[in-house]
């Protein structure tokens, strides 16, 4: 049994005063229903969440009370992907013929504070300085640059390309290019991510409508195939967020997890993988992701993007709608931002930022605190 | 500050107190009552190494919001933080007594110390100190 996508909608990502979560939310999901045709009363169940705008399932009284299963899911950064999810299997097991997933967020600015007491820590180890999600992505990418030679240029490319693709997004939040010098001469965060290296808190809100294969051939749209959905959370020995001590003996990442598996249940390899939108929190990790996923082996990624290849007119386009560099960050709504994205290359609508070569398969991943991840792949 | 039960020994030769699991042998910090490695709920306390080798660091360059953070915004100076690699052992989480990116390298040996906690209050914290030039 499989499952497609047959209709994507979005609220415009960055500032929105005065518009809620959800009102952003009910944006999303109608303009989701249009693109599929279909009404929400033809909606059969319906997941969705925010980290930090509410409840879900409180859209239905936006939409209409039409009775629909509802689950509302909060699961960090993969609140998105674990919607999905969520979402698939109650299609795939035959619960529902078409299903709606909305996820969404609204953040106010500056870096996430969280408590360590949510997290298991000692509220020692906030009061000391080292509850900061910032510094783990920085150590992150110090290590692995060393390892790997990656150069501070080739973390400053990524940040450039993502401008360039947000540009041309008329939904993204950053639309103005910036230049590798621009990015490298930006204020230190962390060393060695300059400010323009970060993504930052933001808003905005995604929906998408799933179908059942054969019902989704009745509906006008030409059907996107979701072919995976896979999610994992951190072993022990994986290097995350918020880890007072790690252990010497390393282990795969949650992402390196995820995407394995969503490839084998898809049947389709990574080297098979027309355009990607990976986790970009800041530079380094759509460096690291890029290996982790296995579009590449470590170390390739200096000359990847040194050489253009991931730019939407090179042989492997990586967030080409921006990513959350340009974006923003809303927790709830950024891992299906990653498959609208891929469906509308897929489909050929990505406008000024349409991919050079063939679009038939895509793959998504989203990664965060404290080490989860969920990968998708799609094709035509 | 840490709470009891993190930092043990002497101001001039402080140590972290950690466990060890009892089936695997896998040490963590801080103490753990079960191991996250094998699911053993059989551990001990275990005081670890206090010199080990930096293997990675930054530099925190902003004032961290508080809460969680205890030190105040307009006080704040950019301090570094790194993970130490203690052989045979672990890798710990800390603040660097240094934090001059030009005097930090991956590879070079470290020794934990105490310095004053942020917030002012006369308490301590741990942090780890090179031992040479970079």
């Amino acid at each position: 049994m499989s499952v497609a996508v047959v209709g994507v909608g979005i609220h415009p990502f960055g500032r929105h005063d005065g518009v809620t979560g959800l009102e952003m939310a009910a944006v999303a999901a109608r303009a989701a229903l249009r693109d599929a045709g279909i009404g929400w009363q033809d909606v059969e169940f319906a997941a969705g969440g925010s980290d930090a705008a509410g409840n879900a399932d409180t859209t239905v009284s936006v939409l209409g009370l039409t009775g629909v299963p509802f689950i509302n899911v909060r699961n960090g950064c993969a609140t998105g992907g674990s919607a999905l999810a969520t979402a698939h299997a109650m299609l795939a097991a035959g619960s529902a013929e078409i299903a709606l997933v909305v996820g969404f967020d609204k953040h106010p600015p500056g870096a996430f504070n969280p408590l360590p007491e949510d997290w298991g820590l000692g509220s020692w180890y906030g009061e000391t300085g080292l509850m900061l999600t910032t510094q783990f992505f920085a150590m992150k990418i110090q290590r692995y640059m060393a390892d790997h030679g990656v150069s501070e240029s080739t973390l400053a490319k990524v940040a450039a390309k993502a401008f360039a693709n947000g540009a041309r997004n008329p939904n993204a939040w950053r639309r103005r290019r910036l230049s590798e010098d621009e990015v490298l001469g930006s204020k230190m965060v962390n060393h060695p991510l300059t400010q323009y290296m970060f993504c930052s808190p933001g808003e905005g809100a995604v929906a998408l409508v799933l179908a059942r294969e054969e019902r989704a051939r009745t509906l006008a749209r030409a059907p996107v195939h979701l072919r995976s959905v896979a999610f994992r959370t951190r072993r022990f020995g994986s290097f995350e967020v918020f880890s007072p001590s790690i252990p010497i003996e390393g282990a795969p990442s949650p992402t390196t997890e995820a995407a394995a598996a969503a490839f084998e249940q898809a049947g389709i390899g990574p080297e098979d993988v027309d355009v990607a939108q990976l986790q970009d929190t800041e530079s380094g990790a759509e460096i690291m992701h890029l290996a982790e996923t296995g579009l590449c082996e470590h170390g390739e990624q200096e000359s990847l993007v040194q050489s253009g290849a991931t730019q939407c007119d090179g042989r492997l386009p990586v967030n080409t709608d921006g990513g959350c560099l340009a974006n923003g960050e809303p927790i709830g709504a950024s891992g299906l931002r990653q498959v609208h994205e891929v469906v509308l290359q897929l489909r050929g609508q990505a406008g000024e930022r349409q991919i050079a070569g063939p679009a038939r398969v895509g793959f998504t991943q989203v990664y965060g605190a404290p080490g989860v991840s969920a990968c998708t792949v799609l094709s035509r | 500050m840490p709470a009891d039960g993190v930092i043990a020994g002497t101001p001039e030769a402080p140590v972290l107190i950690g466990s060890e699991c009892r089936r695997c042998g896998v040490v963590a910090f801080p103490r753990q009552s079960s191991c996250a490695a094998c699911t053993s709920s059989d551990v001990k306390e275990r005081r670890l190494g206090r010199r080990g080798t930096l293997w990675t660091w930054t530099i925190q360059c902003f004032p961290p919001k508080s809460p969680p953070y205890a030190g105040a915004a307009e006080d704040f100076e950019p301090y570094g933080v790194g993970y130490v690699e203690l052989p045979g052992e672990l890798r710990v989480e800390a603040r660097l007594t240094e934090s001059d990116p030009a005097r930090l390298r991956i590879g070079m040996p470290m020794e934990l110390v105490l310095i004053p906690a942020p917030g002012g209050n006369g308490s301590a914290t741990y942090a780890f100190r090179p031992l040479e030039d970079a």
